[in-house]
């Protein structure tokens, strides 16, 4: 394919200065590169506090109930935590996938299904989760006063 | 037929190793957090549809699958710190290695210090 006149033509004159190629791709891949790095250490905090606070305080895994989340989201710090945590680990998660995924499914179809079903199931969990913690009801009114927390009949 | 890619570089050893570990640990956490967040999603449907999936969570087998899922966080999360330092510290290649020994350590003393406290909530609490 590189031989014939028209690629004979395109050879540069001798001591003509090195060009780099130029890049046509922008830096999509650094920018994700670092992102991984920098998330990576903040979800280290967020992700052993939340197991610290829900697994080894207290009676741990028993403790944990619809009252045991209204109280935690009543202060602001637990709101805000969780959606910190929720929104980097799906970004650094999905972006990890879509690693895998560009490295084993090497024909097009398949890995443009795999992709497309990983960027659904991002964008699903994410709007669903950060819905329930802005729109989440610590005191439904319906609901039988021994499951609520105290502080909903205090 | 595709024929399998030539020529890989899969070297064996701690290197390669680890990075299998990290990515495995990687997709097991990714699934979980999409099961985690449906099912912490089930606060906005009444307490009793979240009592009822968090209850599911407090069985011996769940249990230990949650410490499996905190294993894997850890391992995880230490071995994160590691490829940072290859990454970011100048002599972080040529200690890699012993940095994966040194991520092992912690991982043991971590789990070492979380096992016993969860296995005995989840044997014997409870209400």
């Amino acid at each position: 394919m590189a031989h014939g006149t028209a690629a004979v033509a395109k050879i540069d004159s001798p001591r003509s200065p090195y060009v780099r190629r130029r890049t046509t791709r922008g830096n999509y891949e650094l920018y994700s590169w670092v992102f991984m790095r920098a998330s990576g250490v903040v979800l280290l905090v967020l992700i052993f506090g939340h197991l610290f606070v829900n697994l080894m305080v207290g009676e741990g895994v028993h403790a944990i109930d619809f009252a045991f989340v209204a109280g935690k989201w009543a202060n602001p710090m637990w709101q805000v935590w969780d959606l910190l945590m929720l929104w980097l680990a799906m970004i650094h998660g999905t972006n990890g996938v879509r690693t895998i995924i560009n490295d084993y499914a090497t024909r097009d179809v398949t890995r443009g299904v795999l992709k497309g079903l990983l960027y659904l199931a991002f964008i699903v969990v994410v709007v669903l989760g950060t819905l329930v913690i802005f729109t989440f009801e610590a005191c439904p009114p319906d609901a039988p006063a021994e499951l609520l927390a105290s502080f909903c009949t205090a | 037929m595709p024929t399998a890619p030539a020529g890989t570089l899969y070297r064996g050893r701690e290197g390669m190793w680890s990075w299998v570990a990290h990515r495995v640990t990687g997709v097991l956490i990714f699934f979980f957090l999409l099961v985690h967040v449906l099912d912490t999603a089930l606060v906005r449907v009444s307490p009793e549809a979240y009592n009822a999936a968090i209850g599911t969570y407090q069985t011996p087998i769940m249990g230990l699958g949650e410490a499996g899922l905190v294993a894997a966080i850890v391992f995880h999360a230490f071995n994160g710190i590691r490829i940072l330092l290859v990454d970011f510290w100048a002599k972080g290649p040529k200690y890699q290695k012993t940095m994966l020994w040194v991520v092992v350590g912690l991982f043991v003393v971590t789990m070492a210090g979380f096992l016993p406290r969860h296995l005995i909530n989840v044997f014997t609490g409870g209400h």
